[in-house]
């Protein structure tokens, strides 16, 4: 008797209780690689886009593809947009780890035709870039791969990338003279007799940008491969360095919807927020990264100073090599075997 | 069972009685032990069968022996397996010849000041290994600590190259193992009876002989248990070789990173990592052997 009126003491309770609201601001959850990177992106594309559909948009950080094939292979997705570096992104796809993108909702003009994707759509540029000391150069230090190569005419300290051997295949090619439009589809066997060359001249090989940053600031070595976000940083902050982006390698980062999300419509609209030209446009005021759309420079939001700096600028971007994240797909895996191999002989 | 001693049978009437009960308190240990051993059944057998076991198919699913073939093949695992071993010798050694003076000080010293001295050997235990390898870095590089002070004092006019090379790996790692040795090493020192050592001398020996002679092989299992423990972890380092080394000492814990994360070859990492606990399990063997009984205590049996 105690317990049935306890009971329906507890039914009065839920039948006056004022009616919830039926669902709360809905969340969705995006991953990144952390860092100021992040931060910037919080600012440029994830407040605005969580301001104007209503929606919360929660953060987390990825290691990479494979936190991503972990998800979703072990049924167990949390993310609801991730970043990938763009050849992480061929590769999934091939493995089938993504949602397909809905390209009524997100508008693809602006962005380079070889970052729109079924499955995955780029969102913003790194560059590769030849970074050199000027207290030990001047202004004549190296300026193209071939000189970085040329241990004679510039004696001094090198640095490389090993964790990226992508970026130094396509280096290694620019190096041995092939033009910025016929990198791609990259000799890898070429490329790796141009790192054979070199190796025995490699001080340091690097494997992330604050390895790549320090190695130059402290002058630890004298001239180095290096990403123009800690290339531009170091500049800043003063350090006797100079880099441009002639024979840059821009890579790009993609994002997408792992498979199993569950919230896909929301992060499709949200994706579609993050590429537009509009929010594009912010991201170069709080970091080097470039966006992905080109219409962000014509929005008139980045400052015409500003864009000059940035690598996916159109007068920049014709100066580079786009990784072709296909190209990669396919022969990253092995490529990257046979970079290790040779350079730890 | 055939073979039964024949004085255990003709011991009489008891023998049936006697071998049930040492079959009941067998079953009984075991069903004691059967916890501990599911526990590491569950968490260290099975999953290094399953290592084993992944190791033997190759990317495609195969059964075969490609993931160990390429071992052979390319010049660069056995590159990297030689560098591997090589650090671990050199780093024990360096410990070893570290250690030992320091152990010995330690274990001399006044009580009190003792366990002062201790709490410098253990303060470096509560900073990370890779802030340690950083401060390393900022003392050892071409324009730092080292080399500003010993070109200032004008001893010598070019940097020495002590960073980003094999020589910073060493002196990274023998810095962070050194409290491995010297904490077993001191414990065994002070279990040594001082009487043993008055008695020597009382007995005629030179301050030296009773050193090698009695206090020396007292310290033994201490030593051996101590070079153990360094020489294994080294064999799995990762942290300071990686930023040390400048990509150039590539120890065969960051071949098995690679070949997990970049090449995403689970079957070609296990395979790597059966190698090494076979090889260190080999090792072992081969050290216990060379060190004999006296280091017997070291794993445990007598």
């Amino acid at each position: 008797m105690r317990k049935l009126s306890f009971i329906s003491a507890l039914a009065v309770i839920g039948l006056t209780a004022p009616v919830a609201p039926t669902q709360a601001a809905e969340t969705i959850t995006v991953a990144s690689w952390g860092g100021t990177y992040q931060e910037a992106q919080a600012k440029a594309f994830f407040k605005p886009t969580a301001d104007a559909l209503g929606i919360t948009i929660k953060e987390d950080t990825t290691n990479g593809l494979d936190d991503v094939r972990l998800q979703v292979t072990g049924n167990a997705v949390k993310w609801d947009i991730t970043e990938l570096g763009a050849d992480e992104c061929a590769r999934g796809s091939k493995e089938g780890l993504f949602e397909k993108l809905d390209y009524n909702v997100i508008d693809k003009s602006g962005i380079n035709p070889k970052l729109v994707h079924d499955d995955w759509v780029g969102i913003s540029y790194t560059s590769v870039v030849l970074i050199y000391r000027t207290d030990v150069f001047g202004d004549k230090g190296p300026k193209t791969w071939a000189d970085f190569w040329n241990v004679e005419k510039f004696p001094g300290r090198r640095a490389l990338s090993s964790g990226q051997a992508t970026e130094t295949l396509s280096v290694a090619a620019l190096a041995e003279g092939i033009p910025i439009d016929k990198v791609y589809p990259v000799d890898v066997d070429g490329a790796l007799k141009s790192v054979d060359k070199i190796r025995g001249h490699i001080d340091a090989w690097w494997t992330s940008g604050a390895q790549a940053m320090q190695l130059v600031k402290d002058g630890e070595v004298d001239m180095a491969s290096i990403w123009n976000g800690r290339a531009g940083t170091l500049k800043k902050e003063g350090a006797p360095v100079s880099f441009s982006f002639d024979q840059g390698v821009l890579t790009a980062d993609c994002m997408v919807i792992p498979k199993g999300s569950k919230n896909k419509d929301i992060a499709m609209k949200a994706l579609a927020m993050f590429v537009s030209p509009q929010l594009q446009a912010n991201l170069p005021l709080y970091v080097d990264n470039g966006p992905v759309n080109e219409r962000a420079f014509e929005t008139g939001k980045i400052p015409p100073e500003r864009i000059k700096d940035i690598n996916s600028a159109p007068e920049n971007a014709k100066k580079q090599v786009l990784q072709d994240a296909e190209f990669w797909r396919d022969n990253l895996v092995d490529a990257t075997e046979k970079f290790d191999n040779l350079i730890q002989q | 069972m055939s073979v039964r001693p024949a004085e255990f049978v003709s011991r009489g009437v008891n023998a049936d009685a006697l071998k049930a009960d040492a079959r009941r308190e067998s079953l009984g240990l075991l069903g004691l032990c059967s916890p501990g051993l599911a526990l590491v059944g569950i968490i260290i057998v099975l999953p290094i069968g399953w290592l084993f076991w992944l190791s033997l198919f190759d990317e495609t699913g195969q059964l075969s022996g490609a993931n160990y073939a390429r071992f052979v093949e390319q010049a660069s695992y056995i590159r990297t397996f030689l560098t591997t071993f090589e650090v671990a010798f050199i780093v024990t050694g360096l410990c070893v010849l570290i250690g030992y003076p320091l152990a010995y000080m330690l274990s001399q010293l006044p009580r009190r000041a003792a366990s002062i001295c201790l709490i410098f050997v253990v303060l470096p235990f509560w900073t990370s290994v890779l802030v340690r390898t950083y401060a390393w870095l900022v003392i050892l590089q071409r324009k730092g600590l080292v080399n500003n002070w010993l070109i200032d004092l004008g001893l010598i006019s070019q940097p020495l190259p002590l960073a980003h090379n094999f020589a910073g790996v060493i002196i990274g790692m023998t810095h962070i193992l050194l409290p491995f040795l010297v904490l077993p090493l001191y414990a065994s020192m002070k279990a040594i009876d001082a009487d043993y050592l008055r008695a020597a001398m009382n007995l005629g020996a030179p301050p030296t002989a009773t050193f090698w002679q009695v206090f020396f092989p007292l310290s033994l299992p201490g030593l051996a248990a101590g070079v153990v423990i360094v020489f294994i972890l080294c064999l799995g380092f990762f942290v300071t070789p990686a930023l040390m080394g400048g990509g150039k000492v590539i120890m065969w814990a960051m071949r098995m990173e690679q070949t997990t994360s970049l090449y995403s070859n689970w079957g070609a990492g296990s395979a790597l990592g059966v190698v090494l606990l076979a090889v260190t399990l080999g090792l072992l063997g081969l050290f216990r052997r060379l060190l004999g009984t006296r280091a017997a205590s070291v794993w445990g049996s007598q």
